[in-house]
């Protein structure tokens, strides 16, 4: 016990001598989650939209009106000729565009059917498809009303059922992407910054030919393996609260669960992303290796198979069965239920068995791989 | 020599370093390429398939009817149905379900008797693209059977057939089939480009320096600007081999056929390749430890070119001191020619401006570690 106090004691005096490092290493997560944190958004609104009618009647104006109210589209500008929405949707001026016929009003009030053209601009595929949804549901809406119109002009007293959708959205009532990115890059964040802590802890040792000094010391394996996280395990710490604290506050996205829990949590996701970056460490020759390993191998993976952004339901089943083994993956669902939900442990508790599992597999592999090279 | 400088010794004895790593070597020619390939497969932002259970009050002909409108393309799937409301709470805080569409007990009768009658639903609003598009494919469902409901009654008012009073044609351009594999590939290449250039010179300088054979280095003749490019240029060869493999996969596997200037590509590409190099470079020159440097180099190029560089979230949305930050990332102009080439198959005039500021940014990248590297080698 005493030896792993002396080691713990020698890693904090080493830690304090790099002023530079310590600084970043606390101040580069806050500053990085208030730039990206705004920066996420997919909130699709204000659609810019080209307007070319040929109509220029009443009816066709209520439709373009019932566009812009909806707050989904806004008009970029009104073409005289279809020919110009080429060179508006090229250079992305506009993202979708509108074409009234000549002869609408006259058509649809004399019981006619009248093309309506929608062009969309397909390349950001996700506002596209909302969108066109939205677009759908405007001219739906549009068309009934004129059914409606014409059969109380046409004197019926009896009017036709209709169907209207009430919604409710739960967790994230104004679907504010925000809402969803944000707890999102708090997890990519403290994911980052704990394994480039460790990462190089050792390997760095080994390349500057200090590892030979302690190999010579009675010191044992897993003594040194605790002393080394330990400076790391308190910046994790102070991260941790740091990025909750921002999160809570700037992005209005207060703790809807218990916040002891989402701090034990964060603890037990600490020493699965430490003990990763530790195992790299173990696994490479110089500190090149380890970064290249662990960029490639470990981080990249895991920005993009853990659901940060890309649902993981749509991945194809091989790529699901990997994003098993990302302690990234189960801490997404933790701290978005935490945050957005207010789940208890009850829904949780399969997500931090998996963390605490993977945690002290990937502890002790570092432990025994560290062992064999050890003596 | 090159300009009367003295580089090849350098590059020779860099090149000799990078082959004697064979892991390091592997990792930049071959990983950008298998990155592509596994990101470009997997990642895509269809919603496709959501969970959804019913609660059907009515549960008459004309409410299972309804249901089936929504669960005959593969959209939607109906994975449960539902025998009392409370159940709602368990499905969705477990994410068993991520919308629920109720009918109420009185579905059927009203429709019979000419009177509105609402529906409700529920969505999971956690992930709110997936919901936006859940609820808009709900709604237009909705909207469409209403309709119909509208028609058929006015049949049987004894009213001739009803005409639909617009016929909505959407098109969409450029990505016909919404392949969000079209919109992201671009992005991927982006982002895979600027991370395996940063981090492959982000530790030369500093390494030396760790080491102490940068002393060495010191006491030979060799001017800065010759060790600065001495050491860029084997990488840039690396990053040219590993960036022509990823646009052959592209080609092949994603059908991602360059339709614009050739030249011009590979010439904006390789300005991004050299300010990325350069970036590198210039953290190696401004630390003292290899681990800061990896540190800075994982929060300068990693995240916000994930991020910030138009690659998934529309710059467009961003609040606008964000949108002034974006300007400063290479990844953003290459981005957005890479997308012009690609999806639209602009001509030139679209994107000279990005080719011209990705050549300063390099240039300026080099200018300034071959600064620093004058101050370390004194």
């Amino acid at each position: 016990m005493n030896t792993i106090a002396h080691i713990i004691r020698k890693e904090f005096i080493q830690l304090f001598q790099d002023k530079k490092m310590l600084k970043i290493s606390i101040l580069a997560p806050v500053i990085q989650l208030i730039i990206l944190g705004y920066a996420a958004t997919f909130d699709v609104s204000k659609i810019p939209m080209v307007v070319c009618d040929y109509d220029r009647s009443p009816a066709s104006r209520k439709l373009i009106e019932s566009f812009i109210c909806t707050e989904y589209f806004v008009v970029a500008k009104y073409c005289e000729k279809s020919s110009e929405i080429d060179a508006e949707l090229d250079n992305g001026y506009a993202s979708v565009a509108i074409v009234i016929p000549c002869g609408f009003e006259k058509d649809i009030s004399s019981g006619r059917t009248s093309s309506i053209q929608f062009i969309v601009d397909g390349t950001e595929t996700s506002s596209a498809t909302i969108g066109l949804n939205y677009a759908f549901i405007i001219i739906s809406r549009y068309s009934q009303n004129i059914v409606l119109e014409s059969l109380i002009r046409q004197g019926s007293v009896i009017m036709p059922a209709r169907i209207s959708s009430e919604f409710r959205v739960w967790y994230n009532p104004e679907l504010k992407s925000r809402n969803f990115m944000v707890p999102g890059v708090l997890g990519l964040l403290l994911m980052v910054m704990t394994m480039i802590l460790t990462s190089l802890a050792i390997v760095k040792e080994k390349e500057l030919g200090t590892l030979e000094q302690i190999v010579v010391t009675p010191i044992r394996p897993h003594q040194l393996i605790i002393g080394k996280l330990a400076p790391f395990f308190l910046i994790g710490v102070i991260d941790v609260i740091l990025v909750i604290f921002f999160t809570s506050f700037l992005f209005d996205l207060p703790v809807k669960g218990s916040e002891a829990l989402l701090l034990l949590l964060c603890l037990i996701f600490l020493m699965t992303t430490l003990g990763l970056g530790l195992f790299i460490s173990t696994i490479s020759r110089t500190q090149q290796q380890a970064m290249m390993t662990a960029i490639f191998f470990f981080m990249l993976p895991m920005i993009f198979f853990s659901g940060f952004v890309f649902p993981i339901e749509n991945m194809p089943i091989i790529i699901q069965y990997i994003s098993y083994i990302l302690p990234l993956r189960y801490f997404f669902v933790i701290v978005r239920g935490l945050f957005l939900k207010g789940v208890g442990i009850d829904i949780l508790w399969t997500q931090a068995a998996a963390l605490l599992i993977f945690g002290s597999v990937i502890l002790s592999l570092s432990v025994m791989r560290f062992q064999k090279r050890f003596g | 020599m090159l300009f009367g400088l003295n580089i090849l010794p350098i590059v020779r004895k860099e090149f000799r370093q990078i082959k004697r790593d064979k892991r390091i070597l592997g990792i930049l020619l071959f990983i950008p390429a298998l990155m592509l390939f596994m990101f470009g497969y997997a990642l895509n932002f269809d919603v496709k398939h959501t969970r959804v259970a019913v609660y059907d009050e009515d549960k008459s002909r004309t409410s299972r009817e309804f249901i089936q409108q929504f669960f005959s393309s593969e959209y939607l799937d109906y994975v449960y149905a539902l025998q009392s409301k409370s159940e709602i709470n368990n499905l969705l805080d477990g994410e068993h379900v991520r919308a629920v569409i109720v009918i109420p007990s009185a579905f059927s009768k009203d429709l019979q008797k000419g009177r509105a009658t609402s529906i409700q639903i529920i969505v999971d609003g956690t992930n709110s693209n997936t919901a936006a598009t859940v609820l808009g494919y709900i709604n237009s469902i909705v909207q469409q059977y209403s309709l119909n409901v509208i028609s058929q009654s006015f049949m049987r008012l004894g009213q001739k057939q009803l005409t639909m009073p617009i016929n909505f044609q959407p098109r969409i351009w450029y990505n016909p089939e919404l392949r969000s594999a079209k919109f992201l590939v671009p992005g991927l290449i982006a982002f895979i480009l600027m991370v395996t250039a940063v981090i492959s010179t982000t530790l030369s300088v500093v390494r030396e320096r760790e080491l102490g054979t940068i002393e060495q280095i010191i006491v030979s003749p060799i001017k800065p600007i010759e060790l600065i490019l001495g050491k860029t240029i084997p990488y840039v060869i690396i990053s040219l081999i590993a960036t022509v493999m990823i646009l052959i996969m592209g080609y092949f596997l994603f059908d991602i056929s360059v339709k614009g200037n050739v030249l011009l590509l590979s010439m904006v590409t390789l300005f991004f390749l050299l300010g990325g190099l350069g970036m590198g470079l210039l953290i190696s020159t401004l630390v003292e430890t290899q681990q800061l440097a990896f540190m800075i180099a994982i929060i300068v190029s990693m995240l916000p070119t994930f991020i910030l560089s138009g690659f998934v979230f529309p710059i467009r949305n961003m609040p606008l001191l964000i949108q002034g930050i974006t300007y400063l990332l290479p990844a953003r102009y290459f981005l957005s020619s890479l997308r012009a080439i690609i999806l639209k198959g602009v001509g030139i005039s679209a994107f000279w401006e990005q080719a011209l500021i990705l050549f300063i940014y390099a240039i300026f990248m080099i200018a300034i570690s071959s600064i620093r590297m004058k101050k370390i080698l004194k």
